[in-house]
């Protein structure tokens, strides 16, 4: 909302610089978000820091008020003419101008000057011209041949607004606070130059959305008194009898409904002063009926709505109307102010009469009983409306309203009859008229004040200042709280419009924040909690997935993270045509309202984050090996809430070294082996100590003949292998083949041991020893090697496979196995015959099992 | 005999003066000095001679043999210095070739910002939790005194799910909830916990704001927790994280879940408070909403408001990741181009 410095000094006598104002209303929860300075200078505040402004400062010699006295034809031109200016002491400049607002007066004896900005030369303005911001300094210039050097000015040459179809006028004198009018000459600076505030109000400050709201944390922040404006209103027309009729059906949804009624009054433009405030704050200003409407909504924050007396009459057949307030019949529509034909909804409360409804209750009003600008007599609707009822029709009839916006966060019914008495008062004022004498007040359940008691110790608990009561009390007491003081107990009585404030143990809460806002947060001490150290539990889950993150960037892969949504197409690329799934069947957690069309689940698979993201990059770059972890979301059938299992994805594609001028292999692509080596060193890092096993891997998504299922002590951990080429291809990823990894990551690191023994370093030395036997294509390199060890027993403690050789000699069919063996005890040292016999045994079992042969 | 003997070493010396290689010199030494050298055959040759003239020859044989020998050692020497001579004059390298590149992994930023929290928070006995994406409307708003159609639910646009009541997380705040249920004991034990975790929000992703985000949230409870505990605590990180020098400013705010509530600045570390683009020239960064634990939250953690007080606070990982690095679009962050992720 926007607040002018002026505006709020109706209120409260503020002599801070602006910037220090809005620095303590910022601390203070009513943040100030940008600062627009009409023609004043910006304030230099130490210790304060803000944006520099821009913006144009009136010089307080050059720019003036000025009083158009006479309008003169221009001798030679019939687009200007020559508004003679009086800057005070008698002075009379002569202005050429093509201001079009100008023109009607021309020849005219003025007997009533026009008011004006006036800038002499050397002042510096806005360029009117140009479409960009420019600034220029107003130099001496004839036009059409008449000297000329200085000008009358507009809106948009002084930074108030874009407007440049004239120049500023008003008709009638400007005002000081005092009454008192302003004089031609006068800097332009102290008539109408202000500071504009733009405040951001959360939820909580519902009482401070309006000009006097704002005035009032003020008076409070700054301990200083304030002015409420006048609710008095002169009632001297004829009584209002039975001129209307109110009934109010639920009084949960409407608690109060009050109305007035302004007879013979005549509707037309606002006056100056109002216009000029209600743009200031951002309002059009339409005619002086529902300009006061606007002021009121702004001025007190209790909004207004006027209705054509007469059109309601007619409605009711000539007699007296009677308003209903109420929710929609089924089927009931409405057209309201903004022309939209509008089906209600059973929870919207309406204004209606006995003909249908009138208006949307609290939000906007409808357009059959609307203002005019022949209305004669006008009702006048100041009404309170359920906070939570108002929000939930803007919603749903995606409607938001200055009105709308205000009763959505809470107006109390106390503020009904005040904005009432004021806004009737200032339409007689504007429009003239008589106001009936007495007032429709319907409040069915006025709610007591809330009272709350509030020991001071709470506010040593809660905040850590030791305050005593008195002082607390006075801090209250600046925020117009009720307080008696009773030993060490606050007795606090509630201001009626102070909707944040519970009772009971909320509202002691409530009062303390109250206290320190008005203390200052600043003046709270820093300490640290000395208060027992509660249980520590640690996180072995986390501390887990944070040493895989580890294990992963040391074994040379980049982590990342992706979007956790998804939609069913994009994953289902990752299915081979005519192939079955291997995702998870689960129904997906489906979004209601998606932020685009390409995130409308959650994922439930890293594939497609991999994949996604591999598309991406392969446009920048020849080598990616990644990994991600994170949740993947599966709905279950006995809760509504989904299992989000952490994943761990990896992906390797490309060049398996960087770039580099050394070594031929810097061409070589990565292949199955390379994310095998980084599972395996996985394993390793994680001190997995299951039982391995690799087998071939069912996952469709997968190459068939190379990728494999990680099987630790029996059961499947996830799978890995080179991308199926159908799906490769879905993600364009046709280049060098893919190598993905899916791996539940839960189940993994329920193999990895809080605890692991190392293994004591041997003393005796090792006996090294290589074998090779060659087997058939079709042994696994695995089975070989499971043979041997167990064949070796506890003497080989280590086998390591380093070659496999096909062709001359080995026959076709075959292929030949080299391991290194290490043989050794912990004890002591290995005899030659030992050595013999145990080798023996290896060939023997290897002959035997697997009808492996020696190779010579 | 003797004739043999003195020739053989004059020929021997005189190839050995000639010979410039290790490799050479390796030859040399075998052919008269090796098991079956010259010389070597030569002084095993004695016992084969008349009984007179082995004494002499077997002298003189043993004095060639050990000249030679000595010789050899100091050729070897000489030989050896020369090739580290030449190697240290003409071995040299174009040194501005590029080194072999080693294989770089690492982790995403996100993650270095977390772990930076974790380390910190946990010194000052802040533990991990961590709770789910997927929530209930409950937990995630009710519970947290925002009950359906609360204005303040406003504050926070919400991803729906199409099961009733399910909802993306839109802060880690329901972890609070669950959290104090968990190991509250029925409202008898103290807690210390942050809150790491996605957090989704219904906005248009732009350079400045993502659906998705990392929050930290932060919770103690106990029975002498106080809001100077909460400016002291923050005030601690803040030091911890952004230096020693940080100053750091208060501000009222609101959040429904604490009360009172309070957003804290720091003071801009990119300009150190003079005014910069970053912090829109105010000289302050905000970095944590935060407040008192609200009554209600924690009675519906199971806690006696009157006996028990608490403080929370929330934190924007990538956020502060995003003004470290200078990161000029928050899509960055998932968007996992490798050459974004490769300058962490
Ligand atoms: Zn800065």
């Amino acid at each position: 909302m926007r607040v002018p410095l002026s505006w709020l000094k109706d209120f409260v006598d503020i002599d801070l610089p602006a910037e220090a104002l809005a620095e303590r209303l910022t601390l203070a929860g009513l943040e100030v978000a940008a600062i627009a300075y009409i023609g004043v200078p910006q304030a230099s505040v130490p210790g304060l820091r803000y944006p520099k402004s821009d913006h144009l400062v009136w010089d307080r010699e050059r720019i003036l008020l000025g009083a158009i006295r006479e309008v003169k034809p221009h001798p030679n031109a019939d687009r200007l003419v020559l508004a003679m200016v009086e800057i005070g002491g008698g002075v009379i400049e002569q202005c050429v101008t093509g201001a079009p607002n100008l023109f009607d007066y021309q020849g005219q004896a003025l007997d009533m000057p026009l008011w004006t900005a006036f800038a002499a030369e050397g002042a510096e303005v806005w360029d009117g011209h140009s479409d960009e911001p420019q600034r220029m300094i107003l130099k001496e210039k004839p036009l059409r041949g008449i000297p000329n050097r200085s000008m009358v000015c507009s809106e948009k040459e002084l930074g108030i607004s874009d407007d440049h179809d004239g120049v500023i006028l008003f008709h009638e004198p400007i005002l000081r606070r005092d009454g008192t009018p302003f004089a031609p000459g006068t800097p332009l600076q102290d008539v109408l130059g202000d500071v504009v505030f733009e405040i951001e109000f959360t939820p909580n400050l519902a009482r401070a959305i309006s000009i006097y709201g704002v005035a009032r944390e003020i008076a409070f922040l700054l301990d200083l008194p304030l002015r409420p404006p006048s609710f008095d209103a002169v009632m001297d027309g004829a009584p209002l009898g039975d001129a209307v009729r109110v009934e109010i059906r639920d009084s949960a949804l409407n608690p109060r409904f009050t109305a007035a009624l302004l007879r013979d009054t005549k509707v037309k433009p606002s006056p100056e002063w109002m216009q000029r405030r209600l743009r200031l704050v951002g309002s059009r200003p339409i005619n002086n009926i529902v300009d006061v409407t606007n002021y009121i909504t702004f001025e007190i924050g209790q909004p207004l709505h006027a209705f054509d007396y007469d059109k309601l009459a007619a409605r009711a057949g000539g007699g007296a109307p009677t308003i209903i307030t109420r929710t929609p019949e089924p089927g009931e529509t409405l057209e309201t102010l903004d022309h939209v034909k509008r089906a209600l909804e059973p929870h919207n409360i309406l204004v209606a009469d006995t003909a249908g409804a009138l208006s949307l209750g609290g939000i906007i009003g409808g357009a059959e009983t609307e203002i005019d600008d022949g209305t004669r007599n006008v009702l006048l609707e100041a009404a309170s409306w359920n906070y939570i009822n108002i929000r939930r029709t803007m919603t749903t009839q995606a409607v938001r309203t200055d009105a709308g916006y205000r009763f959505s966060r809470g107006v109390h019914p106390s503020q009904a009859i005040l904005g009432l008495k004021r806004g009737i008062e200032l339409m007689r004022q504007t429009g003239g008229g008589q106001i009936a004498a007495g007032v429709i007040d319907v409040y069915p359940n006025p709610q007591p004040p809330i009272k709350v008691d509030l020991p001071a110790r709470e506010i040593e608990r809660l905040l850590g200042v030791r305050m005593s009561a008195a002082e607390a009390a006075g801090l209250l007491r600046r925020a117009a709280f009720a307080v008696e003081i009773d030993g060490e107990t606050l007795h606090v009585t509630v201001p009626d419009y102070r909707m944040d404030i519970g009772e009971d143990t909320i509202g002691r809460a409530d009062l303390v924040e109250e206290i320190a806002r008005a203390y200052g947060y600043d003046r709270i001490a820093q300490t640290l909690i000395a208060d027992e150290m509660p249980a520590q539990r640690g996180n072995p889950a986390l501390e887990q997935e944070e040493m895989a993150r580890d294990v992963l960037a040391a074994l040379g892969l980049r982590e990342q993270i992706s979007y956790r949504m998804t939609t069913p197409a994009r994953e289902a690329q990752l299915v081979p045509p005519g192939l079955a799934s291997s995702l998870p069947l689960n129904p997906y957690v489906t979004l209601a309202n998606p932020i685009s069309s390409d995130k409308t689940v959650m994922r439930k698979t890293l594939l497609i984050s991999l994949l996604e993201n591999a598309r991406h990059n392969a446009r920048f770059t020849n080598r990616q090996q990644v990994f991600e972890i994170g949740a993947v979301y599966l709905t279950r059938p006995d809760d509504p809430l989904p299992d989000e299992p952490r994943r761990l994805g990896l992906l390797m594609t490309g060049r398996r070294y960087p770039v580099s001028w050394l070594g031929v292999d810097s061409a070589a692509n990565v292949d199955y082996f390379d994310l095998k080596g980084v599972i395996e060193g996985l394993l390793r890092g994680l001190h997995i100590r299951a039982r391995i096993v690799y087998e071939r891997s069912p996952h469709t998504s997968l190459h068939p003949g190379r990728s494999a299922r990680l099987m630790l002590d029996g059961k499947p951990v996830g799978d890995f292998g080179e991308l199926h080429p159908l799906v490769a291809s879905a993600f364009e990823l046709t280049g060098a083949p893919v190598y993905v990894a899916e791996i539940d990551l839960d189940a993994l690191l329920g193999f990895s041991p809080a605890l692991y023994p190392i293994t004591p370093l041997a003393v005796t030395p090792p006996i090294l020893q290589d074998i090779a036997l060659v087997v058939t294509e079709e042994t696994p390199a695995a089975a070989v090697e499971a043979v041997l060890v167990k064949a070796g027993g506890d003497l080989l403690k280590r086998c390591t496979l380093f070659d496999v050789y096909r062709g001359d000699p080995i026959p076709a069919g075959h292929k030949s196995l080299a391991y290194n063996l290490v043989y050794q005890t912990d004890a002591r040292t290995l005899t030659d015959n030992e050595v013999a016999s145990v080798h023996q045994r290896l060939v023997k079992a290897a002959e035997r099992e697997l009808g492996a042969k020696l190779r010579g | 005999m003797q004739s043999q003997l003195e020739t053989i070493y004059a020929q021997a010396a005189a190839e050995l003066d000639s010979i410039a290689s290790g490799e050479a010199l390796d030859a040399w030494e075998a052919k008269y000095l090796g098991k079956k050298g010259v010389v070597i055959e030569l002084v095993r040759s004695v016992g084969t001679l008349p009984k007179e003239e082995r004494a002499d020859f077997g002298k003189r044989a043993n004095a060639i043999r050990d000249a030679l020998m000595e010789a050899y050692q100091r050729r070897s020497e000489s030989i050896k210095a020369q090739a580290l001579a030449a190697d240290l004059e003409g071995g040299a390298i174009d040194v501005t070739l590029p080194g072999r590149p080693r294989q770089m992994g690492g982790l995403h930023p996100s993650t270095h910002t977390l772990r930076r929290f974790y380390e910190i928070w946990a010194e000052m006995g802040f533990q991990v939790y961590r709770s789910r994406d997927v929530e209930d409307d409950d937990t995630n708003f009710t519970l947290l005194n925002m009950p359906p159609h609360h204005p303040a639910r406003d504050m926070q646009d919400t991803f729906h799910t199409t099961t009733p009541n399910v909802i993306l997380r839109t802060h880690t705040s329901p972890g609070q909830i669950r959290a104090m249920r968990e190991f509250g004991g029925e409202g008898t034990q103290p807690i210390r916990i942050i809150l790491p975790g996605m957090s989704y929000r219904f906005e248009q992703i732009t350079a400045r704001s993502e659906i998705q985000f990392h929050q930290v949230e932060g919770l103690a409870v106990g029975k002498h927790i106080r809001m100077s505990d909460l400016k002291g605590t923050i005030a601690e990180f803040a030091k911890r994280m952004f230096g020693q020098n940080a100053k750091m400013r208060y501000r009222a705010s609101y959040f429904p879940f604490t009360e009172p509530s309070m957003e804290v600045d720091v003071e801009c570390f990119l300009c150190g408070g003079t005014g910069c683009r970053i912090c829109k020239y105010t000289g302050w960064l905000e970095i944590a909403g935060s407040g008192m634990v609200h009554p209600v939250v924690l009675r519906n953690g199971g806690y006696d408001p009157d006996v028990w007080s608490g403080f929370a606070f929330g934190m924007g990982p990538e956020r502060m990741t995003l003004l470290r690095h200078a990161i000029p679009d928050i899509r960055y962050f998932w968007g996992n181009d490798l050459r974004f992720l490769e300058q962490f």
